[in-house]
């Protein structure tokens, strides 16, 4: 039974097949949703051990030129100009409202040299929009087709790459990134994920993605992973999905981002008036709910029988053994932790309480 | 001698009691369990009602009652290890178990084999 739905297929298709992945649709891509073993299994074993992600389906540019640092300080949310080569940096590609386009990560490989990593599902609206935005002697390349991304995340995926043959003392240090060689393969490896555990991805050439993927599967505990815990391990931290905490009616501000933005500083940038002059509509807040039932994205939130606000992610969180959930309140206040909330549909009434993020605080990122 | 749903769960019964479920292929479907909604003893069902809620990390499912009856009992172990549902769905997993059943409501229902057949016929698309 084969529904194409004209959906992108990556490089690693017949692979997860083979291990008996289910496949669905994901932004426009057919991908593993888990393996065999399923989510909670595949999100314990991360936490607990390693694992590799497919992740060809995000997109993947290269920005050069003489005037890209100045250039690009004007289009992104966060400073480029000062951001240092080596270094990875995360931040927003905003309308002209502040609000989001989509989140993402850029790299900086020289003075006049960026590669910036955005969504899968956003990546050709992304494209359009530098294209559009970039001046001319600035020149810009959407080379996601051309590269693979394989993330290995937890603790013991420093022991991974080392038992490949890496330098440990080599190794990039948290939100840094290096050019090696992966078994011979040439690669851009950052010190960077999704999970909140310690991790790193990896951007390579597609055509060796296959070889890649059995190098690292072939090593000490190492198990592939879907999108399904991908989900489940980025809402225990509290990190946003584009889609669900971000879009194009929500602010970096809303998703709890002021700080790292410094709109303090005087920096102009696509977005920055209206952030520095008007106020949030919405907070978002993390609850913990009593009880393993989830809360979906839309669920209605009440604070003191008033309707207060809507899920934005919600999922059962394996560590935990409870249902999490990440909400937006309405009002340009942040909302107390520990403010207690109902959330309520017409199939139930659960109770829980506002809670600070990453829910789950044991994760090895930064270790 | 299981009697299966177009829905997807089965139905045994046991003395003058119906023990309902979810079969393997549900289970399956929903992938790793993580809660299960069942119904307070007591609550009068008639064949078709939504009699509780099962749900996965990435799913949620209705339970519909597979016939008629009274709840006269629930699978207290559930509550703290909905898991045990993909573990044994045809098993240890029951979900709830009927009284004041009308047997002949069992005629309506498929057998294991025509369930499995019904199966192999609804993959084909």
């Amino acid at each position: 039974m084969m529904e194409s739905e004209n959906l992108k297929i990556t490089p690693l298709n017949d692979r997860h097949i083979q291990l008996g992945a289910k496949m669905v649709p994901f932004a426009g891509w057919n991908m593993p949703v888990q393996y065999k073993e399923g989510i909670i299994a595949e999100h314990s074993h991360t936490r607990k051990h390693v694992s590799v992600f497919d992740i060809f389906h995000m997109g993947e540019f290269r920005v050069k030129g003489k005037n890209s640092a100045i250039a690009l300080d004007r289009i992104l949310a966060r400073p480029v100009a000062d951001q240092k080569p080596g270094t990875c940096r995360y931040g927003f590609l905003l309308t002209e409202k502040g609000t989001v386009v989509d989140d993402l990560i850029v790299y900086r490989i020289d003075d006049n040299e960026f590669f910036i990593v955005v969504n899968a599902g956003t990546r050709d609206a992304d494209a359009a929009r530098f294209r559009e935005l970039l001046p001319k002697d600035v020149s810009f390349a959407d080379e996601s087709d051309a590269t693979a991304k394989i993330d290995l995340q937890g603790p013991e995926s420093a022991d991974v790459l080392v038992s490949l043959g890496l330098e440990k003392e080599s190794l990039p240090a948290y939100y840094r990134w290096i050019k090696t060689r992966i078994s011979g393969i040439p690669c851009i490896l950052s010190r960077t994920g999704y999970t909140g555990e310690l991790g790193f991805e990896i951007y390579f050439p597609a055509d060796k993605s296959g070889t890649m993927w059995d190098i690292l599967l072939g090593q000490k505990n190492v198990k592939p992973v879907g999108l399904g815990a991908r989900d489940t391990l980025r809402l225990e931290m509290g990190y946003p999905l584009y889609g669900h905490e971000l879009n194009l009616e929500t602010t970096p501000v809303e998703a709890g981002f002021a700080q790292i933005l410094k709109l303090g500083e005087k920096r102009d940038f696509i977005g920055a008036e209206i952030l520095r002059t008007s106020q949030p509509k919405k907070r978002l807040a993390g609850i913990e709910l009593d009880g393993r039932r989830a809360a979906r994205e839309g669920t209605p939130v009440f604070i003191s029988g008033r309707e207060s606000g809507k899920v934005s992610s919600g999922t059962f969180s394996p560590s935990l053994g409870k249902a999490i959930a990440l909400a937006y309140f309405n009002g340009e206040s942040e909302i107390s932790v520990g403010t207690e909330v109902e959330l309520v549909t017409d199939r139930f009434r659960i109770t829980g309480k506002t809670t600070s993020v990453p829910f789950y605080k044991n994760g090895t990122a930064r270790k | 001698m299981k009697k299966y749903t177009k829905e997807h769960e089965w139905v045994e019964i046991k003395g003058t009691e119906a023990v309902v479920g979810i079969t393997a292929h549900a289970a399956k479907e929903l992938g790793d369990i993580t809660f299960v909604e069942m119904p307070p003893e007591g609550t009068d069902l008639i064949v078709g009602d939504v009699l509780g809620t099962i749900e996965s990390v990435k799913a949620a499912s209705d339970i519909y009652a597979p016939i008629s009856g009274t709840v006269s009992g629930i699978n207290k172990e559930l509550e703290e290890e909905p898991a045990i549902v993909n573990i044994s769905p045809e098993g240890k997993g029951w979900v709830c178990k009927l009284d004041n059943i009308d047997l002949v409501e069992l005629e309506d229902l498929m057998s294991q084999e025509q369930y499995e057949k019904y199966l192999k016929e609804s993959s084909r698309k």
